[in-house]
């Protein structure tokens, strides 16, 4: 466990799960069948967990096809269709993921503006042992470098322990893991975060109703993210718990060492995702071998995977991940149906059906939603959030790496459906971010100051 | 000061925009996607401009004040046609994504128009030019503060929240004008948009004589805003339509009456 109080507490351990942006499809259930390796396993979605706390976020982008169990398939119209509807709901997927990671930015802007905790500095993460606050500025660059180095390098080993983990197959282990740093997440940091925010705001809070409030968050919150629960329930969730870990990051983080991690993750995300021996494409192979999606825990998702085919009477409804969560926790020993028995499919779709299955014929397509890496929304989350703390009260530069990462996450979702193969969510986004906030600091803010002072418009 | 100049003023700034936006982008994701779009491009624009303003300032003698007030007005300049430069470079991207959308569809037509992406350009053009010089100063206005305590003028906040709307809905009407006359390549249309902005933004050099900027600047506004209106396709004939709300026959409602009869079965 980790506490999170003061200069000597380490830091959870980072996890190394990269989640993947990708879009839901969802590989079909006989996977967990001995044997029956489908011709439809499409793409494996890499869903990476991520364990709460680490500073990498690698995001897969992969792109599933609609091809999927149970439609059939007309070759070259379908490939048409496809293309079509690639860009129809290309549309419609930028705008599910816009949402989410603004719905984030924003919590986390707010209270960076509002609640002075979080721009108080407190001491530092153990990740991060080096102190910025000598006079020289080489002396504090290298300093932040080394802070970064650090920081990366803890990120791979802890990577490269998942992947080693999932390959042999240490399901429980993982689990475990997750749900230790979600429990952390969602119940000492509301906890703080509460406190402070009525702190702010000088409202007085007993104790039974602190609890109270507390409890029923974090129970709910444990409940929708590793079981079931609503789709838009656990979305708010995981946007929640993905702000508190940005506001955790930005309040630990000193200065220049948050923008060189910020660059330096953005470029091993992109190092890891593509490069052949990358750890996180190796675990995206090893999934997709294993015809079974990663830990799916600490993926935000934005639209649920519906059951495919009346064709196949085994392929179960494929609710998100926390399905094949609770046939993963079977060990794996059993590659029984996860629904546990045909019989009872409809009952199995997961989290947040808004509408019931009424009658499994009429469910013959499926909703294909984008999936995206809490990592990123944590990522995003820093940069727009230091932007908003450090830029000198200025809300432009807030606003322009604001713009900046939505434009990034819109290319990259381009270059997904172009690609369609899994793609890293940092690398455009937080360069554009960064590139912008600096300039934006530097070159925007002296010039609409000044033409502000005359009250001129440009 | 308060709350209520602060409700006040980004209301009059962003009341007419934030409506057209829930009105006609939110639903469209297409029409969003090219409102953020074109938002970077205004972003970089203005980065640009920036930064040929810092390299002259810091080139040039500091403590002469009427250099850096020309300075100033150099770099308004500047940024005001690098903002129209930019406009004609989202207009080429949009083209070239208007007719990849047309091939990609099924039906041979793009599922926006070229039209509907001229008015979200100008659209998200003004909202990021309306957001961008005013946000600071709607922040200042929740705090205390006497504005104008030391000479200046204390309508400050209003008339800059009068100018943003202005500015927010000239961009769009300029939008619409552009688009349209680099379409039908009538150049004189585009230098006419380009002069009407260098215009504008010299009128807000006379600020704070508000009743020599504020009022022409409207006046341009309403002029620029029966333009755009009549280059969008739209004449008195089409207000009257509109207002008397007639129905346009409908021809489904025969196939209704025609899928009645399978039930019979």
């Amino acid at each position: 466990m980790i506490t999170f109080m003061n200069n000597s507490d380490s830091e959870e351990e980072p996890c190394n799960e990269r989640t993947s942006l990708m879009s839901a499809e969802s590989p079909p259930v006989p996977s967990y069948q001995d044997g029956l390796q489908t011709a439809e396993a499409g793409e494996a979605q890499a869903h990476r967990k991520r364990r709460t706390g680490s500073s990498r976020s690698p995001n897969n982008i992969a792109d599933g096809d609609m091809s999927d169990s149970g439609v059939p398939v007309r070759e070259s119209a379908l490939e048409n269709e496809e293309e079509e509807l690639t860009l129809k709901y290309g549309a419609k997927h930028v705008i599910m993921l816009f949402v989410p990671v603004t719905l984030c930015m924003i919590v986390v802007v707010a209270t960076i503006k509002s609640v002075r905790f979080y721009t108080e500095k407190n001491g530092q993460l153990i990740y991060t042992p080096f102190s910025e606050d000598t006079p020289s500025v080489g002396q504090r660059l290298l300093n932040s470098v080394l802070n970064t180095i650090i920081m990366i390098s803890v990120i791979v080993v802890m990577t490269v322990f998942l992947v080693l983990l999932y390959k042999y197959r240490c399901y429980k282990f993982i689990h475990g893991w997750l749900i230790l740093s979600s429990l952390m997440l969602l119940f000492l940091f509301t906890y703080i975060y509460l406190g402070e925010v009525l702190k702010t705001y000088n409202v007085a809070m007993d104790y039974p109703t602190l609890f109270l409030v507390i409890w029923n968050f974090g129970a709910v919150g444990m409940i929708c993210i590793h079981w079931k629960g609503p789709l838009q329930l656990q979305q708010a969730y995981l946007i929640m718990i993905s702000a508190l870990m940005a506001l955790v990051f930005i309040k630990y983080l000193p200065e220049w060492s948050a923008w060189v991690i910020l660059g330096a993750i953005s470029i091993y995300d992109l190092m890891a995702v593509l490069c052949p021996k990358g750890p996180l494409r190796m675990l995206v192979e090893t999934a997709q071998e294993r015809n079974e999606p990663i830990f799916p825990a600490l993926i935000y998702s934005s639209a649920m995977m519906w059951t495919v085919g009346m064709a196949k009477p085994d392929t179960a409804a494929r609710g998100a991940s926390q399905q094949t969560w609770d046939s993963a926790e079977d060990g794996g020993e059993n590659h029984r149906s996860p629904l546990h028995g045909d019989s009872q499919m409809p009952e199995t779709r997961s989290p947040g059906p808004t509408r019931p299955i009424t009658s499994f014929e009429e469910l013959e397509e499926e909703e294909r939603g984008v999936k995206l890496g809490l990592g990123d929304f944590i990522f995003y989350s820093v940069l727009v959030g230091k932007a908003a703390a450090t830029a000198s009260g200025d809300w432009n530069t807030t606003l322009a790496c604001f713009v900046a990462i939505l434009i990034g996450l819109c290319l990259t979702l381009l270059l997904l459906a172009v690609f369609k193969k899994a793609l890293p969510a940092l690398p455009i986004s937080i360069t554009f971010g960064l590139v912008f906030y600096f300039s934006t600091d530097n070159l925007v803010r002296p010039f609409m100051d000044t033409l502000a002072s005359h009250q001129l418009y440009i | 000061m308060g709350a209520a100049v602060f409700f006040g003023c980004a209301g009059i700034a962003f009341g007419p925009a934030l409506a057209l936006v829930l009105l006609t982008v939110a639903a469209e994701p297409l029409r969003v996607i090219v409102l953020v779009a074109g938002a970077f491009f205004w972003l970089v624009s203005l980065l640009l401009a920036s930064l040929i303003w810092f390299v002259s300032v810091h080139l040039s003698d500091r403590e002469d004040a009427k250099l850096q007030y020309g300075l100033l007005v150099f770099g308004a300049a500047v940024s005001v046609l690098l903002q129209e430069v930019f406009r004609f470079a989202y207009f080429k991207l949009l083209k070239k994504a208007d007719e990849g959308l047309a091939t990609i569809s099924e039906d041979g037509r793009s599922p926006i128009s070229l039209r509907q992406m001229a008015y979200v350009s100008g659209l998200s053009f003004g909202i990021i030019s309306g957001v961008f010089s005013v946000i600071n100063i709607l922040a200042d206005s929740i705090g205390p503060g006497i504005v104008g305590i030391h000479g200046d003028s204390p309508y400050y906040f209003i008339t800059s929240a009068f100018l943003t709307m202005a500015l927010v809905l000239l961009h769009t009407f300029w939008g619409v004008i552009f688009f349209d006359a680099c379409e039908k390549r009538r150049y004189w249309c585009l230098g006419l948009v380009v002069a009407s902005h260098l215009l504008t933004s010299g009128l807000t050099f006379l600020n704070p004589w508000y009743e020599a900027s504020l009022v022409p600047i409207f006046i341009i506004t309403l002029c620029t805003g029966l333009w755009a209106f009549v280059t969008a396709g739209g004449s008195f004939h089409n207000v009257l339509k509109c207002l008397s709300c007639k129905q346009e026959d409908d021809s489904r409602v025969m196939m209704y009456s025609a899928l009645q009869v399978p039930f019979e079965d």
